[in-house]
């Protein structure tokens, strides 16, 4: 009984939090590691561009809220969500139009589309804040949970609760769709090769007659709905705030470093790795130890290894070891 | 025209700007008062100094420091480690745990590197740094976390912390700066050699988390409860006031002693700032013109035929980047003197970080003048962004209903103007003048 008591309260606090937020990660790492495969420099602006997309699936929720129109159990953001993608897409290709082409047909070095990113980021920071503000903004509808720690007790009888969020729950199932969607894109629609052929060897590819132009613009749409769907995904299950999502920039970055840049399966990887290690080294490990440990040994402290407001450390202790010992990622990304 | 007449026009420009603000609140943006004008001119000063630093890294080197932030708050907090008093009895009860705690903590990392080195690759070799760390860290705490308990519990109202040693101001500029370039060493070691990507990710990495830091560690900068009070290396205002030479001598000039003691104050930080920024600048321009600077800007333009003529490229990009941050400290313990009170909830990367970036450019990378152009213009501009701004909205909505919703949010959103007219600014500036102001020679 201590036993499944001990897994039920893991899964509760660590696992499936865990899972949620490794999904979350793993969608935002993708779209880094796309532009980077591609475009061939890091996105600063991503974060942004989730906050972005965000920001209209939440307008369009609030929309759709006034208007009585609602998705029943499920939150209404889901149906706001193409329209966020359709925004974010717009919003992306043309800031690729007006900004990003000029310096790809100037063969620009990698180091000034970064640059470059940075001054997308910031209007794209700036334009959010405009609109939505700066604050806190929750836009969840719905039923709240799938299963409710107390009718989970009642159910099994154990001690420990097991609450699952409906949020956590579509933001794995859509993780999924999503991931095999794109998995299938690129590995079987002509236009898929054409884009993995471009980021192995653009000269090949040019050669072959692709049109990198329609490759560039094919990424940065599946960049937008990538982004968007991870921006809500996130805000869904905690809660939208412009500062959050920049700052969210620090662990997708270490996840699709971690997973091998220009990598989608180490992008995936590396955002459950991240994830998994900022949950289970920010948790207070006590009550789980307690269950599985005899008596005579079970700690006083919280047995938390660091406190949460550390997080970003844990992404960036990992970063830093990827980059000692193994620079190119999980799963051999490119280092150009 | 010559290049030189039109550069130091554009210094005068700014100086202009500054005594119209000083002078003149007839337009709207500028507000008429000395005080304003001289707070801008002190901000403008640090960040002219925080830009050179950055420049020496980008516009020497190439290299791309995202972390700027980070290396101000360390010289921040250098300011309440060397200039505050200790706290009575700190040492004795927790202090000592503390640093013993920190140099076990170096010893452990010291051990794993000292594992993985001496031990020949495979199983053993993880086994052993993984176990070392692993051991070291849970030692660690158990020394620290007493020692930081006790620390905290003394007089948390107003102290909890161990304080600093009770030095001279001025001292903590310099040690500020050692302790940003510490800290850069540490990065530098990791991060160059590889693409450069991963070092503008790892700086803004190691950024959020000497902020994190600072926040939480309540033993060491009293978190976000700020430490206030920190001492002036000028006169207070109020013994100015007190004072009744100064109040004479202000009466002559024509002032109230009010006004008087405060622009003195400001004045007196103008004069340390400038004196500080103009050694550091002829620094810069000297090691521009020797033959280390040339070497360094041959490698930026070409590594490939610099580590061909057998310059050790990544030892020189570390030696730089130390550089740089290291003026990023000082800058940064300079701004927070200026404050004299560190608040580590205020720093923002958007601010601390990407607004000096803008500066480099603007001002013209590679050319110290331009970043010092570019911190003092920049700056201004920053400050002058939200009336504009403001103006601006009440333009557009003139013809509107003065209560519809609209209005009344787009008047509240006029403040977040600035993060868009930087971005503006920047891209436009890389687009249409990608070598600045005053360009590089």
């Amino acid at each position: 009984m201590d036993f499944l008591n001990a897994v039920v309260a893991l899964s509760n606090f660590v696992l499936i939090p865990g899972i949620a937020y490794g999904s979350q990660l793993a969608l935002g790492a993708l779209g880094v590691t796309l532009i980077y495969g591609i475009l061939r420099f890091s996105n600063f602006a991503h974060g942004d561009t989730m906050a972005f997309g965000t920001m209209v699936t939440i307008l369009f929720t609030w929309w759709f809220q006034s208007m009585g129109i609602s998705a029943g159990p499920l939150p209404t953001a889901l149906l706001a969500l193409p329209f966020g993608i359709l925004a974010t897409m717009g919003l992306l290709v043309g800031t690729d139009r007006v900004v990003f082409r000029f310096y790809r047909q100037q063969k620009a070095k990698p180091v000034v589309f970064v640059m470059v990113s940075l001054g997308v980021m910031f209007m794209m920071n700036g334009l959010v804040r405009f609109v939505i503000g700066p604050g806190d903004q929750r836009f969840e509808d719905g039923e709240r949970f799938i299963i409710k720690a107390r009718a989970f007790k009642e159910m099994t009888g154990l001690d420990e609760g097991l609450a699952i969020k409906t949020s956590q729950g579509i933001t794995v199932v859509t993780a999924i769709v999503v991931v095999a969607v794109l998995f299938w894109f690129l590995n079987r629609t002509r236009t898929g090769k054409s884009m993995r052929a471009y980021s192995d060897n653009e000269d090949l590819a040019l050669l072959s007659g692709i049109n990198p132009e329609r490759v560039v613009m094919i990424t940065w749409l599946i960049v937008a709905a990538l982004a968007t769907i991870a921006g809500t995904l996130y805000g869904l299950d905690k809660s939208f705030k412009p500062f959050t999502y920049f700052q969210l920039l620090l662990p997708i970055f270490a996840a699709a470093i971690v997973g091998g840049l220009g990598s989608p399966l180490g992008a995936i990887a590396g955002g459950f790795v991240i994830a998994m290690s900022e949950v289970m080294i920010t948790y207070a490990w006590k009550k789980v130890a307690g269950y599985l440990l005899p008596e005579s040994l079970e700690p006083d402290g919280l047995v938390q290894l660091l406190s949460t407001d550390y997080k970003f450390a844990v992404s960036f202790a990992i970063l830093i070891v990827v980059l000692l010992f193994k620079p190119t990622g999980i799963f051999k990304g490119k280092a150009v | 025209m010559t290049e030189r007449v039109k550069h130091t026009l554009l210094f005068i420009g700014v100086a202009l700007l500054l005594v119209l603000e000083g002078t003149t609140s007839a337009l709207g943006v500028f507000s008429g008062s000395w005080n304003s004008s001289l707070t801008i001119l002190n901000m403008g000063l640090i960040s002219a100094i925080m830009a050179l630093g950055v420049n020496l890294q980008w516009g020497f080197a190439g290299l791309f420091n995202v972390g700027i932030m980070g290396f101000t708050a360390l010289g921040g907090l250098a300011v309440v480690l060397t200039s505050m008093p200790a706290t009575p009895g700190a040492w004795d009860i927790g202090g000592q745990r503390i640093l013993l705690a920190l140099v076990l903590g170096a010893t452990t990392i010291g051990g794993a590197i000292l594992a993985y080195q001496k031990l020949a690759p495979g199983r053993p070799r993880m086994v052993g740094m993984i176990a070392t760390l692993i051991a070291g860290f849970f030692i660690y705490r158990m020394v620290l976390d007493p020692g930081v308990e006790a620390v905290e519990s003394i007089n948390p109202a107003l102290e909890g912390n161990i304080g600093g040693l009770g030095l001279p101001v001025l001292l903590a500029w310099p040690i500020g700066g050692i302790l940003a370039a510490g800290v850069a060493w540490v990065i530098g070691k990791t991060a160059l050699g590889l693409r450069s990507d991963y070092l503008a990710i790892a700086t803004l990495g190691i950024a959020e988390i000497i902020l994190s830091v600072l926040k939480n560690e309540d033993w060491l900068s009293r978190g976000v409860k700020n430490v206030v009070g920190l001492p002036r290396p000028v006169p207070y205002e109020v013994d100015l006031q007190n004072d009744p030479g100064f109040v004479a001598s202000a009466a002559s000039w024509g002032f109230d002693p009010t006004t008087a003691s405060t622009l003195y104050v400001k004045l007196g930080y103008s004069l340390l700032f400038t004196v500080v920024l103009l050694v550091l600048l002829w620094m810069a321009q000297m090691a521009l013109k020797s033959p280390w600077g040339r070497m360094m800007r041959a490698i930026r333009d070409n590594e490939v035929a610099a580590n061909a003529m057998g310059k050790n490229v990544t030892r020189r990009h570390l030696q730089i980047f130390i550089l740089g941050s290291a003026v990023c400290g000082i800058a940064g313990a300079m701004m927070t003197t200026l404050d004299s009170q560190l608040t580590p909830g205020t720093y923002n990367p958007l601010r601390f970080t990407f607004l000096i970036w803008v500066m480099v450019i603007v001002g013209g990378s590679g050319n110290n003048f331009g970043s010092v152009l570019g911190g003092l213009l920049v700056w201004f501009l920053w400050i002058k962004v939200e009336p504009l701004g403001t103006i601006l909205i009440e333009v557009l909505t003139a013809g509107m209903d003065p209560d519809s919703a609209l209005r009344a949010h787009l008047m509240e959103s006029a403040a977040h103007m600035r993060l868009l007219t930087m971005g503006l600014i920047l891209l436009l500036v890389l687009r249409f003048s990608p070598r600045g102001l005053i360009p590089e020679k």
